[in-house]
């Protein structure tokens, strides 16, 4: 099933496409050609995998949580540990592909949006490695934030656009950098952060992150001699889920995806696209999104800069719709609490986002019983999160 | 008044057809009603009335900042429809909008809304060739244009199947960008708006950075109409003279000595 989509329309069932103005389709067209040859490019390939190694610190490890398993009382609990990424996240697994792509393209200049910063500083990491211009846009709201993450971009040679229009978050701030690269498409590549916007980002950003569930598989059948029953991620645009369980799809394996529920579902204060949304397009695709009865986007919140956002990737939306795949959402605070658990129990700080997977992933843990293997995706490191943990006290 | 119609007649007084654009509810909806009124008799050919969205990505800051404020009153499509169904004006009137408060509305229901407004029109400026099928046969079957954009980085391959599959007159993106004033036009305009000609027999209309008098001058005899948006929202913004404003761009539409020549070449 999964290996086959999207379509060469970039559909995933009946979500995904292009919905973007006219200007953009030929880049777009250029875009899909390239990676469509650069895939299959012996060079290319061997120039990422070393990237991969050396730079990005792949492959991760996969750790066995021995003290988190004790203290949850179920299954046993797996860490696929993309938290140890340079620059402290998934993330670099994409910028890195895209901007050597786009170095390929003999595009000089590379654009990117960032809501917490995470793809911000992968993709200003990336560049610099490349030695190419990089503009990131970020909403002002999220720069007072984020200022570390502000600051690391700036030193990594980037220049950092505040987004000043609309909620002044991530979605506006892609916005932006769709009207920069409307301007500029000739020369200038955008480096997307998630599984979302106009084909193919979506089946790329996949294939970038997809080694995530690939080392994970292998990893899994040395340390348990068998692939996991649940594999955990939480969702926001849903690049990290989508890396991790692309290897899985045709596998016994449940898949769950979490939201962040910010206040509550009932609150209606969350980013819980999948959960409460309904389908629409927003920033190039048909998917799921959370929007009034005008289909006017509305504001999302959520705990975690990562999660707070409108939308959610078309592949996410198709494999709701067709049941493979569960989505729930974890609140504020219960992924505070599972940040705490993790942080003592086995001495790692996990990202805020990761930490919602965590907090279902032990709901699940415990239901299953200690003969059953859950895999979480533990997609970041938390340390961009201190300021707002300590805010929490 | 139909849309070829209106070109049609524009052709024989060898004048570009003017065509303000609205953001419906900026800075009220009676207001924007109002102004297309005030457009109306002062020498718009055709109008062109904008549905707010909370993420334009097409759109520059001022049509933003327009958007932003008739959200913010709670202006919808439905309501749009309702007052454009109530305005007295015989020009053409077409309606933009990106496609998610459009798929919220529902085709079928919009198309009928349409209809009974009798809006000439419809523009989307995210609903690429490709994806407009749909779209197409549902505003055919209302007898309303689903009006297509073409853009300078279209190639031949694309313009053809979007003025194929285009009605009423083919919305010719002058620049790379977003919405905006500009100092000057693109310069690479000519050579572009040469290229759409030789797939297309549709009426060209020009927008994107079309703000002064001189702008339609220069597009004389090449472009059939042109469209103005942001300098007609940043006039209603600082309160200028909008009747004025119209009847200084119109007049930028009419031949002069000069240029009559051109067009005498173009007609020949």
């Amino acid at each position: 099933m999964p290996s086959t989509l999207p379509d060469t329309r970039g559909y995933f069932g009946s979500f995904g496409g292009r919905f973007v103005p006219e200007t953009l389709i030929h880049a777009l067209d250029e875009l899909t050609a390239a990676y469509g040859e650069m895939k299959n490019d012996a060079g290319f390939k061997e120039a990422l995998n070393i990237r991969l190694r050396d730079f990005v610190g792949r492959p991760t490890p996969l750790h066995s949580a021995p003290a988190l398993t004790r203290h949850v009382g179920g299954a046993r609990i797996f860490l696929k540990r993309e938290d140890l990424c340079h620059t402290g996240a998934h993330k670099i697994n994409n910028a890195v592909g895209q901007v050597l792509l786009a170095a390929r393209m003999g595009k000089t200049r590379i654009i990117a949006e960032t809501g917490a910063g995470q793809h911000g500083v992968a993709t200003a990491a990336a560049a610099a490695l490349e030695g190419m211009e990089c503009i990131v846009y970020m909403g002002r709201e999220d720069m007072d934030r984020q200022r570390a993450n502000v600051l690391r971009m700036d030193l990594l040679g980037a220049r950092v656009v505040p987004v000043d229009q609309g909620s002044r978050t991530l979605k506006d701030a892609i916005n932006e950098a769709i009207r920069d690269w409307v301007t500029h498409v000739a020369t200038t590549h955008y480096v997307i952060g998630s599984v979302v916007g106009p084909h193919p980002y979506p089946m790329m950003v996949r294939d970038f992150q997809s080694v995530i569930g690939r080392e994970a598989r292998t990893q899994m059948q040395e340390k348990a001699g068998r692939l996991p029953d649940v594999i955990v991620a939480c969702v926001g645009g849903g690049s990290n889920a989508m890396g991790i369980y692309h290897a899985f799809l045709n596998d016994d394996v449940r898949l769950i995806g979490v939201e962040g529920g910010g206040l509550g579902l009932e609150s209606g204060s969350h980013a819980a696209t999948l959960c409460a949304g309904t389908p629409g397009v927003l920033h190039g695709a048909m998917s799921y999104l959370l929007q009034d009865g005008d289909g006017q986007v509305i504001g999302t919140h959520s705990v975690s800069a990562g999660l707070d956002y409108p939308g959610v990737g078309p592949e996410h939306a198709f494999l709701k719709d067709s049941d493979r795949v569960q989505y729930t959402c974890a609140t504020d605070s219960e992924a505070l609490d599972a940040l705490r658990l993790l942080s003592r129990a086995e001495g790692i700080i996990p990202a805020l986002e990761s930490a919602h997977a965590l907090a279902e992933a032990a709901k699940v843990a415990r239901e299953l019983g200690p003969d059953a293997i859950v895999l979480v995706n533990l997609s970041g490191r938390g340390d961009k999160d201190l300021d707002i943990l300590a805010q929490q006290k | 008044m139909k849309i070829d119609e209106t070109f049609a007649r524009l052709r024989q007084r060898r004048e570009t057809a003017l065509i303000p654009y609205v953001t419906g509810g900026y800075p009220t909806l009676d207001d924007s009603m109002e102004h297309l009124g005030v457009m109306a008799s002062h020498g718009a050919d055709l109008l062109e009335v904008g549905v707010p969205f909370s993420d334009p990505i097409a759109d520059g800051p001022t049509i933003q900042h327009a958007s932003e404020t008739a959200i913010g009153q709670g202006v919808t499509l439905d309501g749009i429809l309702t007052a454009l169904g109530q305005v007295k004006i015989e020009q053409p009137i077409v309606l933009m909008s990106y496609l998610n408060p459009l798929l919220a509305y529902g085709r079928n229901r919009l198309f009928s809304a349409v209809q009974k407004a009798r809006i000439s029109g419809v523009i989307v400026p995210d609903l690429p060739v490709e994806e407009a099928d749909d779209w197409r046969l549902a505003a055919q079957a209302a007898d309303v244009s689903l009006i297509g954009l073409a853009a300078p980085t279209s190639t031949d391959e694309r313009i053809r199947a979007i003025a194929r599959q285009c009605s009423g007159f083919l919305y010719c993106v002058s620049l790379t960008g977003t919405t905006g004033m500009r100092a000057d036009l693109a310069p690479e305009l000519d050579g572009w708006l040469a290229r759409i000609k030789r797939y297309t027999d549709l009426p060209l209309a020009v927008g994107f950075g079309i703000s002064k008098p001189e702008h339609i001058r220069a597009l004389y005899g090449k472009a059939d109409g042109v469209i103005v948006g942001s300098r007609i929202i940043d006039a209603i913004r600082r309160g200028e003279d909008l009747a004025g404003l119209i009847e200084t761009l119109k007049e930028a539409t009419r031949s002069t000595t000069h240029v009559d020549l051109d067009a005498n070449q173009r007609n020949r």
